[in-house]
């Protein structure tokens, strides 16, 4: 009973119940004056007409009597009353008598200071005598007759009364027609926001796969459910991310935390100077392992929370690329691979110095990694950039094992590792953080065959 | 010494005994930071709040400063704005925790020479402290750069050692300028990577090192003493003398 009263409440309070309440007072002001003319011209038109006739006919009975004396009157009102078809005619004496007409006598209802008035008629042969209103006009003629001339209005009336009835039950209906649409529309659109209510509750309560309400309908409420939906599902997207990765973190940071602290307990038991100096060594290296670790996961953070976007400059990617490359070139040489450069025109795009180069750094050194074509060779990396479609392209290819199409998606997340041996160092974060820097830039890294071996392909959008 | 590889013990000590004012709130990392100075051979003043360590600073009788970047009663970069404001021309380190470009950025903007990100070796906090201290030696206008008997004509770019012409590419003259400038300092492989190339990244690779084995291949071709110096578990460095 309280919730019922809270949500009448409620509904009187909604915007759509105000609104459907202001267009019902307009609705209902230019009704009214509809309705109001419709009666003036049917109604009106009708009444005014019969009394025009009423009184044109009396005028000229008047002038009769004045022309032709009482008995060119009489004469008269005793030709129009024979052919009387709902005309009423009547003529009293001085005595108040009937001197000639077609009724018996002056009505009750007329009285002498009055000159338009109703009143009742019997119309009819016994015994199918109805009463019936008649509309009459009465003038006093010289020495003291009096003229009633009517009309039967009987029907006039019936119709006024059809006409007003119909007014009033259109009046009627649209203020209750009004009223009840004013109200269901709240009540839905309030049953619409209240689900919307419900879902955010359903969310702030921990459920993440929760969504607004749509019903299809394809309105604005839709439209907002819908775009709140995209969010939420990006939401959820980047906590069910998180969640991954804080699990994937404490499972691979336990690794070299539970190898370190082996090695430091075992170098206490040794008590001996050269094998505590190695265990520290080790320890430190480890410690850096695992800082690497995790600077590598505060980057991927930092691009995907897309709050550096701000800081893109203005830059070329071949100059970027000549440096890269220049910088990798003794290194792979050195490893008995080769690292080219090929053709690159121009690419001005909007983008990080720090972090393209990071990526392509994280391309290169996974392709002498991964990229050798016999074991221990070195790797042949190509490296080239291109435009089209007002796009970036610069791809990283080698010629070794490269990825099955299967794992290209996976090999993105974080900490995948397709090496299970793990021989080769590296923590399974560099190419994940290439693809959030991607995302970062608005654009893309794919992975594709270079048959044989890898093509790493990214897209930036290219300035205009 | 005919030996390219030296370790930070058997250098010849460092000519360079600086007084270095250190603003640090955390009392252990600051004991162990001003222990391993001291070690160093340089004379070291410990403020633990960024009030103390401006009225410190603005003695003016530091070769060098170390702030942090988040401090007590007054933020690290506050700190080095107000010693900028007082005219103070002592180079100073940022440390600090958050290791993004954009906070580096921001470091250097307030005044401050050089930023290294928490946790860092200590080797890599010395190299850069000394290379900080030594940078007023040398005068930048000096279109000469000498060690032991290389020459760097800065204005023709070209590199003679014992008279006789090295040929170098444009980055190995820049590797090599950045190296001579700071002759007679430990220089880091993240040092070279920063000045020489300007990237702020870790590439997880030794890709410096083959550029500096290049680099000496050059220099000490034809001649016994070595120039060019490994010193293990820190850096490079060139002799200046």
């Amino acid at each position: 009973m309280l919730t019922k009263t809270f949500i009448n409440t409620k509904i009187f309070q909604t915007s759509t119940f105000r609104l459907a309440a202001i267009y019902l007072l307009v609705f209902a002001v230019s009704a009214g004056s509809l309705l109001g003319y419709v009666y003036y011209t049917t109604v009106g038109l009708l009444e005014r007409q019969t009394e025009d006739t009423i009184h044109a006919e009396i005028m000229g009975l008047a002038d009769q009597y004045k022309l032709l004396g009482l008995a060119g009157l009489l004469d008269s009102i005793n030709r129009r009353s024979s052919e009387s078809n709902g005309e009423i005619y009547l003529l009293v004496g001085p005595d108040g008598k009937r001197v000639v007409g077609n009724l018996a006598t002056m009505p009750p209802e007329i009285t002498e200071d009055q000159i338009w008035s109703d009143f009742q008629i019997s119309v009819g042969k016994e015994p199918n005598v109805v009463q019936h209103t008649a509309r009459g006009f009465q003038v006093q003629l010289a020495n003291e007759y009096e003229l009633l001339v009517g009309r039967d209005v009987q029907e006039l009336r019936q119709f006024r009364d059809l006409i007003r009835e119909a007014l009033a039950w259109a009046v009627g209906m649209s203020l209750v027609l009004g009223l009840g649409g004013g109200y269901m529309m709240s009540r839905n659109f309030l049953r619409r926001v209240d689900g919307i209510s419900d879902a955010t509750q359903t969310i702030m309560e921990g459920n993440l796969s929760g969504r607004m309400p749509v019903t299809g309908a394809n309105d604005e409420l839709d439209r907002l459910a819908r775009s709140l939906n995209t969010m939420l599902s990006q939401i959820e997207r980047l906590m069910t991310g998180m969640k991954e990765v804080t699990s994937n973190v404490a499972h691979d940071l336990r690794t070299p935390l539970t190898r370190m602290r082996a090695r430091v307990e075992a170098a206490l038991r040794q008590e001996n100077k050269a094998e505590y100096k190695q265990a520290l060594d080790q320890t430190i290296e480890e410690c850096d392992q695992l800082l690497r670790t995790f600077n590598a996961l505060l980057s991927i953070a930092q691009a995907e929370a897309g709050q550096m976007r701000q800081g893109l400059q203005a830059l070329d990617l071949h100059e970027i690329l000549i440096d890269v490359v220049e910088l990798y070139q003794p290194l792979v040489e050195e490893a008995g691979g080769t690292l080219t450069l090929g053709e690159s025109p121009p690419m001005r795009i909007r983008g990080d110095r720090q972090l393209i180069a990071q990526v392509l750094n994280n391309l290169i050194d996974n392709a002498m990694k991964y990229g050798e074509t016999t074991e221990g060779q070195g790797a042949i990396i190509d490296v080239r950039g291109s435009t089209s479609d007002n796009m970036a392209v610069i791809e990283v290819a080698d010629h070794g094992r490269g990825i099955a199409s299967d794992d290209r998606e996976r090999v993105l997340g974080r900490f995948v590792r397709l090496d299970q041996s793990r021989t080769k160092p590296g923590n399974g974060l560099g190419l994940s953080l290439v693809a959030s820097v991607m995302t970062l830039h608005s654009g893309s890294l794919q992975l594709e065959d270079n048959n044989p071996g890898l093509r790493a392909v990214l897209r930036l959008p290219l300035l205009d | 010494m005919h030996t390219s590889e030296l370790t930070i013990a058997s250098l010849p000590g460092t000519e360079l005994h600086m007084r270095i004012l250190v603003i640090e709130d955390d009392r252990e990392a600051a004991s162990w930071l001003v222990k391993g100075l001291r070690e160093s051979g340089h004379v070291v003043d410990l403020a633990t709040d960024g009030q103390q360590g401006l009225n410190m600073a603005l003695e003016a009788v530091h070769d060098v400063c170390i702030v942090d970047r988040m401090l007590p009663l007054m933020d690290g970069l506050t700190v080095i704005q107000k010693i900028r404001s007082a005219d103070l021309k002592i180079p100073v380190l940022i440390l600090s925790a958050l290791s993004d470009v954009d906070e580096r950025v921001k470091g250097l903007r307030a005044g401050g020479d050089d930023y290294l990100a928490k946790p860092y070796a200590f080797a890599e906090l010395l190299a850069r402290v000394e290379g900080l201290g030594s940078r007023k030696l040398l005068d930048p206008k000096d279109a000469k750069l000498r060690a032991m008997d290389l020459e760097i004509d800065l204005l023709s770019r070209t590199v003679t050692r014992g008279g006789k012409p090295i040929i170098l590419q444009p980055r190995e003259f820049k590797l090599l300028e950045y190296l001579v400038r700071n002759a007679g300092h430990i220089v880091t492989r993240t040092m070279l990577l920063e000045n020489v190339w300007d990237y702020h990244f870790d590439p997880q690779t030794n890709v410096i090192d083959v550029h500096v084995s290049r680099l000496r291949a050059k220099l000490d071709k034809g001649f016994a003493e070595p120039l060019l110096q490994t010193v293990r578990g820190a850096g490079y460095m060139i002799r200046a003398h």
